[in-house]
């Protein structure tokens, strides 16, 4: 099972070394991973799509909780939480074709940031399956290139994953 | 699917976010708090952080990068040992961590220096040894420019350290020692590495060492979840069959005087790990010995029929379980450890207790109930007696017969240093300790060339005790450049090398597992370690027969200063009973 894993790490030099060597020295898999600063300057978050049973994921987190540099894990799969990827994606596009693709942009709510004698480039964001979604409509077309942010995640309502807001609030 | 091997490129040029923070640290404003402040260069400093750390020595070979710590170095108190070769510098520290219970600290210089510390360094992060290490590096501006010995040391030792730092910063520099040692000394201990990059060491700073840790998320906890030792409780009063199976986090924790107590009240019979020797009295009457791949028949029978597994500071290692699957088959287990990852990292636990092991002990002995087992404890009687530890004595010495013969004359009282083979093994089954920490031996790593620096290590933490290191010819020939740093420091080891003119432990395993084909296991050339000795001004003896044995020993181990006695053993000798290899650790070769 694919587990979304939000973890919370001081910005300290080498901590995203720390964390992907933990993963491939423990064997674990990773599906995706993306880094940000927060809204504490000190602290950054890395979302972890990573695969595996509960006996993996408990043996995921205790490992990563090790880190002297990670501040907190949460596992937030089975909770209510936004997911979003952000994907940019160069497609052919012969002046025939810009129609029918921008279209496409159109029903997935994509927008165009960049137009070329022969290539366009859209900008989509969703979640897994919307980006997927994308992906499949403009092969066709062919796709020159496309790049990924890995998935992004925050819960839902009054719940935090981050350290200052730890209890959940009353609604 | 993700290649992770991309992403530790990627790492290496760092996030922009994590690279431009420049967090000031709590330790830069000491100017507005009006202590008295002293101007020093960092490297002093760092010697002055020491100092109040309590370190009294520091092992460590020295070069250019790290020179600004040795010029510091020079007018401090704390005594520097100059070993022979960094790795001697890392093992000696971690030796005398061991023995002591302390923080080891060692020093080398970058490059080179740095990757002879890496064996030492992987060996304390597999024991969970306290050690804090400095290596000197290469100027800020040049890191990062394969300059001259240069190496990313703090990158090559991520797996192998429980944290590392490069400092750059020399305003982190006191904050990052005071963690150091806490983070090295506290929860379940390891090893700590500090880079210190050479115009950094030379950099001008306030001295004012922090009082405490500054760490955002690190808090090892200490107390045992208390309905989880409840439910402890209930089992073992309910249980029939109990075993305790007691590992290095005892002695880690203080612990044996609770493992003592808990032993006797519920009438439970106690195994050790090889790195938990030492926590129980070897000749308690509730003494199963090691269990596991070497271990006793009996320890392992034991803990084949219990019906409860107590799992105090113990990582359920390989060695110990043979195939998991089959381990203690019949038993609930109860496991207590203050790493929450060990727990049901291997087997599935009943009951888990993240904790201090001393402290949860404490907490639970009162809700035991001293509950009579005699059944039990005659069938425990009665595997010792079926399946002894045994060895057939002859005319040529027997490697069996110098640890019996050493354990009766020092009345199972002395620190015992060893290397890794077959006489490790020997020296787990044949000493019977009887002292907490005194035995000094590289367990999960299994690092050949141990035994003498650790045993320097050892003995200078316990100038007046008695340490032997008991060592094989392979082995001693690995690290014995070190006889140099044991002479100049005056140390009265006795070195007793089991020699058996072989790399016995794999000789055995070609034996047993590639039908006798012998190959890279026996030394066509072995020097003559008398002659040797004499190079260095130490004593000593060969030792052919058993009768040469005991009418010798009695003065070789009385004689006041160092000795080295070179034991002709039986080279066909084995280490019996022997767990095959992934089967249930009840199936054994004996003989
Ligand atoms: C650094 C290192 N290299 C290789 C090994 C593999 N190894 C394990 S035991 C052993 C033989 C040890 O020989 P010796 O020190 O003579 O001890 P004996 O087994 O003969 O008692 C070897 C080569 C090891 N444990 N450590």
């Amino acid at each position: 099972m694919r587990h979304t894993l939000t973890v919370l790490v001081a910005n300290s030099p080498g901590v995203l070394y720390r964390v992907a060597g933990l993963f491939s020295r423990r064997g674990f898999n990773i599906d995706s991973l993306a880094v940000g600063q927060t809204e504490n300057v000190n602290i950054s978050r890395m979302t972890i799509v990573v695969e595996g049973d509960a006996l993996v994921l408990e043996q995921v987190t205790k490992q990563l909780r090790k880190l002297i540099d990670v501040i907190k894990v949460s596992d937030i799969t089975a909770e209510e939480f936004v997911a979003r990827e952000l994907v940019l994606a160069k497609v052919t596009a012969n002046p025939t074709q810009r129609g029918e693709i921008m279209q496409i942009a159109d029903i997935f709510r994509a927008r165009i940031v960049d137009l070329g004698r022969r290539t366009l480039t859209l900008e989509c964001t969703g979640d897994e399956a919307k980006i997927k979604a994308f992906e499949e409509s403009l092969r066709p077309y062919g796709i020159k290139e496309l790049v990924r942010t890995g998935k992004i995640a925050l819960l839902r309502g009054s719940k935090y994953t981050n350290v200052n807001n730890i209890k959940e609030e009353a609604m | 699917m993700f290649e992770v091997r991309y992403l530790l490129e990627l790492a290496f040029t760092s996030i922009p976010s994590i690279r431009t923070s420049n967090v000031e640290p709590r330790t830069s404003n000491l100017e507005n708090e009006g202590d008295y402040v002293l101007e020093v260069i960092a490297a002093q400093a760092l010697i002055q952080a020491l100092e109040q750390e309590n370190v009294s020595v520091v092992f460590g070979y020295p070069g250019g990068s790290i020179l600004p710590v040795y010029d510091a170095l020079a007018s401090s108190t704390i005594k520097h040992v100059l070993v022979r070769h960094e790795q001697g510098a890392v093992f000696a520290a971690n030796g005398y961590a061991r023995a002591t219970g302390r923080v080891g600290v060692c020093i080398a210089t970058s490059g080179p220096g740095a990757t002879n510390l890496v064996t030492g360094i992987a060996d304390a992060y597999m024991d969970s040894v306290p050690l804090v290490i400095f290596t000197g590096q290469v100027p800020t501006t040049q890191v990062g420019t394969d300059a001259f010995q240069e190496v990313d040391i703090t990158g090559i030792t991520v797996p192998i350290t429980k944290h590392n730092y490069l400092v750059k910063d020399h305003r982190k520099l006191l904050q990052t020692i005071k963690n150091a040692f806490y983070i090295a000394a506290t929860g379940r201990p390891g090893p700590v590495l500090i880079d210190l990059p050479q115009d950094m060491l030379k950099t001008k700073i306030s001295f004012r060492y922090p009082k405490s840790a500054s760490l955002q998320s690190y808090k090892p906890v200490l107390e045992g979840h208390f309905g989880k030792i409840n439910e402890a409780a209930r089992l073992i009063n309910k249980s029939r069959r109990p075993v305790i199976y007691a590992g290095g986090g005892i002695l880690i924790s203080q612990a044996c005087e609770e493992l003592k107590q808990l032993a006797e009240v519920i009438s439970a019979p106690v195994t050790n790990t090889f790195r938990g020797l030492s926590c129980f009295p070897g000749e308690h009457p509730l003494f199963l010995g090691m269990l596991g791949l070497h271990g006793t028949r009996y320890a392992n029978l034991a803990v084949n029929e219990c019906d409860l597994l107590i799992a105090l500071g113990v990582r359920f290692d390989d060695r110990v379980t043979g195939k998991v699957a089959t381990f203690a088959p019949e038993a609930k287990i109860i496991h207590v450890d203050i790493d929450p990852a060990e727990i049901g990292k291997n087997v599935r636990i009943q009951v888990p207790i993240v904790g201090d092991v001393k402290v949860v002990l404490q907490a639970l002995l009162p809700s035991l109930k001293k509950t009579d087992r005699t059944v039990w404890l005659q069938r425990i009687e009665e595997l010792k007696s079926l399946y002894p530890l045994f060895y057939q004595q002859e005319n040529v010495l027997k490697p069996q017969f110098v640890l019996e013969e050493l354990y009766r004359l020092t009345n199972g009282e002395a620190i015992i240093a060893t290397d890794v083979g077959q006489h490790q093994m020997w020296t787990a089954q044949y000493y019977r300790f009887r002292k907490p920490g005194t035995i000094i031996s590289s367990g999960g790593l299994g690092a050949m060339g141990f035994g003498l620096p650790a045993a320097i290590g050892a003995q200078l933490g316990f100038p007046e005790k008695k340490v032997i290191l008991v060592t094989g010819d392979g082995s001693f020939q690995m690290t014995m450049s070190e006889l140099a740093t044991m002479v100049e420091q005056k140390l009265p080891l006795k070195i007793f090398i089991l020699n058996n003119q072989s790399l016995g432990m794999v000789r055995q395993l070609q034996e047993f597992y590639y039908d006798k084909r012998y190959f890279g296991v026996n030394f066509e050339f072995v020097p003559d370690f008398v002659i040797l000795a004499k190079a260095y001004r130490i004593p000593g003896y060969n030792i052919n027969t058993p009768d040469e044995l005991t009418q010798r020993l009695p003065d070789i181990l009385n004689t006041p200063g160092p000795a080295l006695v070179n034991c002709l053993i039986d080279p066909r000798e084995n280490v019996l009973p022997m767990v095959l290899n992934g089967q249930i650790i009840t199936k054994v070769e004996e003989s």
